[in-house]
């Protein structure tokens, strides 16, 4: 449901401000969401410079000099730092993208780091990503065959083939469900666009034979309806993937079905 | 405490099988209203300033007063359509049902009202 203001215990407050680094003249400020589960406080943001003559370009590189030269109690995820496994992303400048691939020459001013929104958080930078990814699993993420499986492989022509492209490449990151605002009022019934892009995926396989059980699962107001084209997901996409496409071309499958 | 698996949490009560209807209804009516709201206006427009008799015999021919009663309807069952998915989005429970019917009814009133200032414009 719609909430126009932060309940009491998660207004974020003035944090701590780190020294400068000394004889730098390069400097970069960073302000960072902390928040700390087992100390009873208020979210803070938390201020740090870094000499960027010594920091890697992207955020990420950043964030991981913040944490083994300043502050080792800072919490983030991250596993391939290019953009693959999709464990970084957060909030940087008021964008959802992966902290991996996103450089700091594309921050103007202040560098701000914050969790992906409306997500309950675990610590610090990282979300509560477990009912995203139920809804990703409720979705059938897998190859569904009612034919006996063929001696070698299913087949596939080059074109239909082709048609997973834009769709396949998703690595499950959730920027794109978590600044939709569909999303955030209902995320508790509408499955958002990564769930969605996922299902249109596996629903446009050519080898797959449960497209009508698939578009059956997903006809209902909440779960699919709820897309308003509002099209953030397309816009923050850190690998340029378009969900909205995909969910409306879903809704044309199912209008397909019904007109 | 609810002790809802993830899994089941996710799917709640599963599909409703509804809402392509809902979807396709709001695309049609869109479409018409394309076509509609320009002809509205200019009838409408080819009507202002006229005397009260002038506007009387305007709408008492058939195209200005059937394109208004169209008008009039595709378009208010259109912002009902919306209003619809407007409160699912920002309201639940109790008070999302009761709303639900009070725009209802506005909306029907404002059509019943409006075809009968027309039909006693036109007759």
């Amino acid at each position: 449901m719609v909430e126009f203001a932060l309940p009491k215990n998660s207004r974020i407050v003035t944090g701590k401000t780190w020294p400068k680094p000394e004889g730098a003249t390069n400097v970069r400020k960073f302000q960072i969401y902390r928040w700390n589960p087992d100390d009873g406080k208020n979210p803070q943001v938390d201020t740090y410079f870094l000499d960027m003559d010594k920091c890697g370009p992207m955020v990420l590189d950043a964030l991981i000099k913040i944490k083994n030269e300043i502050d080792p109690t800072l919490t983030f995820r991250r596993s391939c730092r290019e953009g693959i496994c999709g464990s970084c992303a957060m909030n940087i400048d008021g964008i959802n993208t992966l902290a991996c691939i996103y450089g700091l020459d594309e921050v103007k001013g202040d560098v701000k780091i914050y969790p992906l929104p409306h997500m309950p958080v675990v610590k610090d930078l990282i979300p509560d990503l477990t009912h995203f990814y139920a809804q990703h699993a409720s979705i059938m993420p897998w190859l569904e065959t009612k034919t006996n499986r063929p001696a070698k492989e299913w087949r596939q022509s080059i074109e239909d083939r082709k048609k997973l492209d834009g769709l396949y490449e998703c690595v499950m990151c959730a920027s794109c469900s978590t600044s939709c605002p569909s999303y955030w009022w209902n995320g508790d019934k509408y499955l958002g666009p990564a769930a969605l892009l996922h299902a249109y995926r596996w629903i446009i396989d050519s080898r797959d034979e449960a497209t009508g059980e698939r578009l059956d699962e997903l006809e209902d107001p909440f779960k699919l309806y709820r897309c308003h084209t509002i099209m953030n997901c397309a816009k923050t996409c850190p690998k340029g993937l378009n969900p909205a496409k995909a969910i409306a071309e879903i809704k044309k499958m199912l209008v397909e079905r019904h007109v | 405490m609810n002790f809802l698996t993830d899994r089941k949490r996710a799917q709640g009560m599963g599909a409703s099988g509804q809402g392509t209807h809902h979807h396709w209804q709001m695309m049609v009516s869109s479409t018409l209203l394309v076509v509609l709201i320009p002809a509205f206006v200019i009838t409408f427009g080819l009507s202002l300033g006229g005397t009260y008799e002038e506007v009387l015999a305007f709408y008492a021919k058939p195209v200005p007063a059937i394109i208004s009663a169209l008008t009039l309807i595709v378009g208010v069952v259109h912002i009902m359509r919306e209003a619809q998915m407007a409160i699912e989005d920002y309201m639940h429970g109790l008070a999302e049902k009761l709303t639900y019917i009070a725009v209802g009814a506005l909306c029907y009133t404002m059509i019943a009202v409006g075809l009968f200032a027309l039909v006693k414009l036109a007759l």
